[in-house]
């Protein structure tokens, strides 16, 4: 029996939705498989999360509460989930690609002697072997990736897998572990958390983009919009704009920067090369608002609007109002 | 203060990857080769520490074909001291596995204060080389770093990171591995007289042999295939801001469904 187990991570005391996303896939797949489900949670007060991951289909929900867990860090995370999958043995393990993710599954993978499949859209089982669809140089081309060795370690895009609800038992059980203190690792001095809510690039729904044709650093036309979206919207940034020092870094979206997939990117005064689509180009729909008839991401977007992104918007953040006020 | 840069050679962000006829990977004709932008970051880091310490070295490792040469030249030409060419067929496609035990080997082959690696190579995205290689050398990791303070004593750094939605600030003893994200420096351009001197700069030649590892794959790549075509939708032009506005929005809610 091939059984699956998924990491759920926990952050500022809340769930990620990519411990839903990871469970959804991760029934499927046991499913086919003919096998079960489990899903590690770790940390402080882990176990309250343990309805929620079982609505989407998790049979066993291991905890891993030790001293020492309360904080993230890479190796005592590491030891935890490397330990928990040592005990169980589950054939395919995985982790969503979130910041923690990508500092978390290859520390453990290497502890077990594996490499993750990293950064993966799609998943499919092969003579019950996991193959991860993933893409490289950021999106310009995809391949299949298997894992030769076990357990089966790979980590998936969030934002990608569907969540679907399929509740099981969920049964909870406790795993005994002490942390090896003897191995270095990083101590938090500071958090800090932007609580006002805004939702990461790499997690949003909408994003409204502004390049060079924005002219300068104020960005609060495309924050007014964003403000009419709510929540699950947040700004984002062309390269240009980033190193022209009128956008942070973490907003940058493309090659050099975040790749990015919403279910609405509207490019305001963004020209569209090759990095910045690469970056892009996996949102479900685009719209773009830019001066140049010629510019390239006209080629790409759903919705092009040549005209001067100044007189535009205004218009389209009260056309939304009105609509989603309705 | 001794540094490590594990540096990668990959195709320009400028470059059309194409999809060879068997699937079986891309076709590198005609590409042009740079450093990791994020390698980048770290050679200029690793520059930076050594300035500040007003001693050490920073050296330079790398893996792959011939061409790799010319990557290390570039970053002996910045100010590092020496470079350290892994070139072996058996690992210069190596998946992250081989690779971080390629890269663990020569590390630990000499004694650094710092290794810093780029969080993500951007021709595989995979992002697993430094936190395996800190792993293997039994070494602390901080990733996705935007600012690094190493204490006078050498024995601590206090290291910004980026998380979602935020920064963590983070104290890690040394020696420890670092991942570089965007943010943390702006890399010096190579002097004339840099590129000079850098001629004359030693790099050692080594093989799986002389690093005393097997390259054993733990993952396979196969079925190499484009993205779908994205093709243009609606264009509008010549047409009022609040006519237009009106109609996309409309379509965004009727036809594409996404608010």
């Amino acid at each position: 029996m091939s059984n699956v187990m998924i990491y759920g991570e926990i952050k500022a005391g809340k769930i990620k939705k990519t411990a839903f996303e990871m469970a959804s896939e991760g029934r499927k797949l046991a499913d086919t498989l003919g096998g079960e489900l489990s899903v590690v949670l770790i940390g402080q007060q882990a176990e309250q999360f343990a309805g929620d991951v079982a609505k989407y289909g998790a049979d066993k929900v291991y905890i891993v509460e030790a001293a020492g867990l309360e904080n993230y860090n890479s190796e005592y995370y590491a030891q935890a989930l490397a330990h928990v999958i040592g005990e169980k043995k589950p054939d395919i393990v995985l982790i969503g690609h979130s910041m923690q993710g990508k500092d978390l599954a290859p520390r453990t993978a290497a502890k077990l002697g594996v490499a993750a499949i990293a950064d993966c859209v799609s998943f499919a089982l092969e003579d019950g072997k996991l193959a991860g669809k993933r893409p490289m140089y950021a999106g310009k081309c995809y391949a299949d990736w298997v894992a030769v060795a076990s357990p089966q370690i790979a980590t998936a895009r969030p934002n990608v897998l569907e969540v679907v609800e399929n509740p099981k038992a969920g049964t909870v059980e406790k795993i005994a572990f002490s942390l090896d203190t003897g191995r270095a690792t990083y101590t938090t001095k500071d958090l800090s958390l932007d609580t006002s809510g805004k939702v990461d690039l790499t997690e949003a729904e909408i994003i409204v983009s502004g390049g060079r044709g924005m002219g300068g650093s104020d960005y609060s036309l495309l924050e007014e919009m964003v403000a009419i979206f709510g929540s699950r919207a947040t700004v984002g940034a062309s390269r240009a704009a980033v190193d022209a020092g009128w956008r942070p870094h973490s907003d940058q979206v493309g090659q050099t920067g975040k790749t990015v997939t919403p279910n609405l990117y509207v490019a305001c005064g963004i020209s569209g090369s090759i990095q910045h689509l690469a970056g892009m180009g996996s949102s479900k729909v685009i719209v773009a608002i830019n001066k140049d008839t010629e510019a390239p991401i006209f080629t790409k977007a759903d919705y092009g609007i040549v005209g001067d992104l100044f007189k535009v918007v205004p218009e389209f953040n009260k056309e939304l109002k009105t609509l989603l006020s309705e | 203060m001794k540094s490590l840069v594990c540096l990668k050679q990959v195709p320009d962000t400028e470059s059309q990857i194409k999809v060879n006829p068997g699937g079986t990977g891309v076709v590198t004709d005609g590409i042009k080769y740079v450093i990791n932008p994020y390698d980048e970051f770290s050679v200029e880091e690793a520059l930076r520490l050594k300035e500040k310490f007003k001693a050490g070295e920073v050296v330079i490792l790398s893996i792959g074909p011939d061409r790799v040469t010319e990557a290390i030249r570039t970053a002996l030409a910045m100010g590092a001291d020496k470079g350290i060419h892994v070139n072996d067929a058996n690992l210069n496609d190596g998946d992250p596995f081989v690779i971080a035990q390629a890269l663990a080997a020569a590390a630990g082959q000499g004694e650094y204060d710092v290794i810093f690696c780029g969080h993500r190579a951007i021709d595989d995205d995979f992002g697993e080389a430094g936190a395996m290689l800190a792993e293997f050398l039994k070494l602390p990791q901080v990733t996705l770093v935007t600012k690094v303070e190493v204490s006078e004593d050498k024995k601590t750094a206090t290291v910004e990171r980026d998380i979602e939605g935020g920064k963590e600030i983070v104290e890690v003893s040394l020696p420890c591995v670092l991942t570089s994200q965007k943010g943390l420096n702006e890399p010096r351009y190579a002097s004339l007289p840099g590129i000079m001197k850098a001629k004359k700069k030693p790099i050692d030649q080594k093989t799986a042999a002389d690093l005393g590892i097997s390259a054993e794959a733990k993952l396979q790549a196969k079925n190499f295939s484009m993205p779908p075509e994205r093709v243009a939708g609606k264009k509008f032009e010549g047409l009022e801001p609040a006519e237009v506005a009106k109609v996309v929005v409309t379509a965004l809610r009727a036809e594409a469904k996404v608010i």
